[in-house]
């Protein structure tokens, strides 16, 4: 009994590093990349080992206001994830706690929202905008990132609340808790992961959109997206500038990502309950 | 007293206006592709606001899609995003005549007999420059000299394709990671049907008669893509028909391609010791050729316009007539060297000894811009303005449209017959819908 | 109090949805019925049903509406299967699990266009790409993926961004699982196929419902990843109808036909989401 416990955990240890691996391979080889030249990146066979450099990072500094692109990134994504947040979860609430017959209808149409591919509604929320004075300006990137991504956090906080055994809340209720007490001493302290993840999940999605994040915007209210597509595809080699450049991108967002990675996975412990 | 009072209150509030306005600087917002020679403009971004110390500039910059595509929709609901806007020498004809674009004032300064006649020509309408160059390319051949001398092949003055195919047919060796000949495939307008347009433009063909009827079922079309998918399935590199600039320059850099038709940019990529293995080893040579020379290689240039509805004409004027000057050449010159200054622009740029020392290809590269003409590239008369491509919007969906079945034809899934079938009905579907005829 | 607060907490959601659905629907409706290219500012006459019958008519079309049901359907399940398994397999505590996790879902923060870059440049180019090297390394020919296998290529770029995305809603609602349920079935000698398809799965199921209608709503309008890399090509293998949409709009500029494409994009989402609710929307509840 004891080995096959043993075994299984190696098996489970190797398997997991083995897929975590293979998933993040890609990813680890823009980050290589980032540290050659140019020539050292279209290098037949690929480089693993070469000397590194710093250049491409000194360049997309000097190229491009980085910190701008950033800051607007920073903003448009975390206000647009907490109104999200403070929109969704009440509703999600409502629906999971409150459920009538039209609960999953609701559920549906709010995904429909969504169906309308981006390219198509263009020039509609373009001529939208531009009535309404708010081209490049970061509310409208803020609005549209929101209610984007509202669908999202609806469905997701509603699987999460779902998830919680009724139980306890009878047993609160029952207690005599009041709606507010209720949420925030019951329901938000065991939704804390499914909170965490899905406004992880939105938060990478703003700060990943490009579509409307070029369309929207010019001068003042371009996102880290605006400064990754200045550097795909000009004539002429790019990519380890492009590596560098993404990387310079998505560090925040990885770093954010590996310190909350705790609170992602912070969920329900049935004993305690129990 | 009352008057002295009257006039020196007048003078003060005159000067508190007068010093406001000195403060108040226009901003001009810039929309650019992101290729090296903008992004050098960029850098010199203080150099001009020292000498315009009225004028801030704020750049936008996006690859070439993606610009076309914002400054289109900009221009075409007025959202007055951008002052100074970068398009191509596509866009120039069609946007002039539509009355888009405010007129580039020059003056004797700005020498405008100095811009290469050819790209001068495509950008102005009705006598009056529309759009001012600030880069301009043609298409040229490159090769490597130590193959062409192992197999024992010596380059034409002007080659043809036909001479080329030997040489490729000889050099090509995927065993030891050498392909004959190096190719655009990627579907596109820009892409690979920029390269495929020469090829038909050269076998005596053209993309509209003078009824505007698509062409693309007939002999030129039939002979220009048999040969390209010919020659790409011998002697081409695997994963041709994805393969754009960028990738074939990696290939060539990498050592791998033999010969390589494309913008004569690619001349000073490929000879820049710092990005290519094989720098000491490329020569060049003008566009093959087959039945005419007519259109065989292509012309395109970078070029800043104002928009019409623009606020800052005057700035924006100030900007673009330095930006595109004989003194910013100077400029780059002395900040970065002669190997960087914008080219195929002007005439005295290729006239300048340094120039002419710091690139190798400098002569070829104006005989190319100086032979590409587009107002008469194809050898039955033609109805539309430009070498690659025509000038006309619905262009960009038909030259796609045609460049996903020649690469389709190119990856071996449909034969050049069906290929070229399937292209006409579409381009015909097009130009019905735009009205071209019913 | 009971009847009107749920309707209180669910009314900014409601109806800030609606205000943003509403309005650009009835612009996209409007614009479908007439003609307009914004090449030709101008009047806008009335055109019938001529867009509709344009983008129809268009050779692509039923290629394209194949693709795209092709693409949600093999994303879908990649994911959902992947996802699963690698949520198990980081279910209990091992060595280094924390940077396992981060791992596994770092994909995700990987942007559309860098991805498809990613891949089309560095993975999969058959002569300088990583996969091309795994290939010679075991004595075969490399894979012209793009060229041989477009629609797969674009499969596989987008399932490897999205697989974390599965794994962490997994992950999540695993953290649920009632373990002493798990413990009682493993001491009455439930294998663990068994523990797995009676337990487990069930539980997952919400979940999975989950999962599967949000990948669908983002796959139907995957777009960037097939500009970069095939631009719909070779012919139409890798078109799909928001590429097509895309022409229209950003490359032809005429306004009226993409909306009409855009409504047929609508409708196809509908169809297949009604046809998804059908096998997994009792999950929902």
């Amino acid at each position: 009994m004891p080995n096959e416990n043993h075994l299984a955990h190696m098996a489970r240890t190797l398997g997991a590093w083995f897929a975590a691996l293979l998933l993040f391979f890609p990813l680890g080889w823009l980050f290589l990349t980032a540290f050659k030249t140019e020539l050292q990146a279209i290098h037949v066979p690929p480089l693993f080992v070469f000397e590194p450099t710093l250049d491409n990072f000194s360049e997309v500094q000097r190229r491009s206001d980085y910190l701008l692109y950033a800051r607007n990134s920073l903003i448009t994504s975390v206000v647009s994830t907490v109104l999200g947040l403070l929109i969704a979860a009440p509703a999600a609430y409502s629906m999971a706690f409150f459920r009538t017959r039209r609960t999953r209808d609701i559920l549906m149409w709010m995904l429909s929202t969504k169906m309308m591919p981006a390219v198509g509604a263009l020039v509609p929320i373009y001529v939208l905008a531009q009535m309404a004075g708010m081209l490049d300006s970061l509310s409208a990137l803020i609005i549209v990132f929101t209610l984007s991504n509202l669908p999202i956090m609806v469905w997701m906080l509603y699987s999460n609340y779902k998830d919680i055994p009724p139980e306890i809340l009878e047993a609160a209720r029952m207690d005599g808790a009041s709606l507010w007490t209720e949420f925030r001493h019951v329901v938000m302290p065991l939704s804390v992961g499914g909170m965490a993840s899905t406004g992880l999940l939105c938060l990478v999605l703003s700060w990943n959109e490009a579509f409307w994040a070029l369309n929207l915007t010019s001068a003042k209210a371009g996102t880290l997206a605006t400064l990754i597509a200045s550097y795909s595809s000009p004539e002429g080699l790019f990519w380890a500038k492009l590596s560098a450049a993404s990387l310079l991108a998505i560090a925040p967002i990885v770093v954010f990502g590996w310190f909350s990675q705790k609170q992602l996975v912070q969920g329900l412990t049935f004993g305690a309950v129990k | 007293m009352k008057r002295h009072a009257q006039a020196g209150l007048a003078l003060a509030i005159a000067a508190v206006a007068a010093s406001g306005t000195a403060h108040a600087a226009t901003e001009l917002v810039i929309a650019t592709v992101n290729n090296g020679h903008m992004i050098e403009m960029q850098k010199l971004t203080p150099e001009f606001e020292k000498s315009h110390p009225d004028i801030k500039l704020k750049w936008v910059t996006l690859e070439e899609g993606t610009l076309r595509q914002r400054v289109t929709t900009d221009i075409a609901t007025k959202g007055g995003q951008f002052d100074v806007m970068t398009i191509g020498l596509y866009e120039a004809p069609i946007w002039s005549k539509k009355g888009w674009l405010k007129p580039i004032a020059t003056d004797a300064a700005y020498d405008v007999d100095d811009l290469l006649p050819s790209i001068r020509s495509g950008l102005s309408h009705e006598g009056k420059l529309y759009a001012a160059p600030f880069y301009g390319e043609s298409s040229m051949l490159m090769y490597r000299q130590d193959l062409a001398d192992k197999v024992g092949f010596k380059m034409p003055e002007r080659p043809t394709w036909v001479q080329l195919r030997e040489f490729a047919d000889k050099a090509n060796d995927p065993a030891g990671g050498v392909y004959g000949m190096c190719l655009r495939g990627k579907p596109g307008w820009g892409d690979n049907m920029a390269l495929l347009t020469t090829m038909v433009n050269t076998w005596g063909g053209q993309w509209f008669d003078t009824a505007w009827k698509p062409q693309i079922d007939t002999k030129p079309w039939q002979e220009a893509i048999s040969f390209y998918v010919d020659l790409m399935k011998k002697d081409g590199p695997p994963g041709a028909s994805a393969n754009s600039f960028n990738e074939n320059l990696a290939l060539f850099n990498e050592g791998k391609c033999a010969m390589w038709v494309d913008a004569t940019i690619a001349a000073s990529f490929v000879s820049d010791p710092k990005q290519s293995k094989v720098a000491d080893k490329v020569a060049f040579a003008p566009a093959p050729v087959a039945v005419t020379p007519k259109g065989a290689n292509w012309l395109w240039s970078w070029n800043l316009a104002i928009p019409a509805s623009s606020t800052k004409d005057a700035a924006a004027q100030t900007f673009i007539k330095w930006a595109t000057s004989k003194e910013y050449v100077q400029l780059v010159a002395k900040e970065t060297g002669w190997a960087s200054v914008p080219t195929g622009t002007r005439k005295s740029t290729y006239a300048n000894p340094e120039f002419q020392k710091a690139a190798r290809f400098a002569a070829a590269e104006k005989t190319a811009i100086d032979s590409a003409n587009p107002n008469d590239s194809t050898l039955p008369k033609s109805p539309y303005v430009g070498v690659q491509y025509a000038a006309i919007p619905e262009f960009q969906a038909i030259g796609l449209g045609v460049g996903q079945q020649m690469s389709a034809a190119l990856a071996g899934k449909v034969t050049v017959e069906q290929a070229l079938k399937t292209s006409q009905t579409l381009a015909e579907r097009e130009m019905k819908k735009g009205g071209y005829y019913k | 109090m009971t009847r009107l607060m749920p309707r209180a907490l669910m009314a900014p959601a409601v109806v800030t949805l609606f205000l943003w659905m509403i309005v650009p629907l009835a612009m996209t409706l409007y614009f479908s019925f007439v003609n307009y290219n914004l090449m030709q500012p101008g009047e806008h006459p009335f055109a019938g049903i001529d867009n509709f019958h344009y983008f129809v008519t268009d050779p692509d079309f039923w290629a394209a509406v194949s693709n795209t049901l092709l693409l949600i359907g093999s994303v879908i399940l990649i994911t959902l299967v992947f996802g699963v398994l690698l949520a198990l397999l980081v279910n209990e505590p091992f060595p280094g699990r924390g940077i396992v996790r981060v791992l596994l879902i770092s994909p995700f923060f990987v942007m559309p266009t860098v991805n498809a870059l990613l891949w089309k440049h560095m993975m999969m180019n058959p002569i300088y790409g990583i996969l091309a090297d795994v290939w010679r390394a075991f004595g075969a020919q490399p894979v012209d993926w793009l060229t041989d296998f477009p629609l797969l290529s674009v499969i596989i770029m987008v399932s490897w961004q999205w697989l974390p995305f599965a794994v962490l809603i997994f992950i999540t609602s695993l953290q649920s699982l009632d373990r002493e349920q798990i413990e009682a079935a493993r001491m009455d000698g439930a294998t663990g196929v068994q523990r797995f398809f009676y337990l487990v799965i069930p539980h997952l199921a919400r979940a999975v419902a989950v999962v599967v209608m949000i990948e669908m709503i983002y796959l139907l309008s995957v777009f960037a990843e097939i500009a970069i890399t095939t631009n719909g090509g070779p012919g139409n293998a890798s078109t799909n109808l928001t590429y097509m949409i895309f022409k229209q709009s950003l490359l032809n500029f005429d306004v009226g036909v993409a909306s009409a494409g855009a409504l047929f994009a609508v409708i196809l989402a509908n169809i297949v989401a009604v046809f998804l609710i059908r096998i997994i929307g009792k999950n929902l509840d």
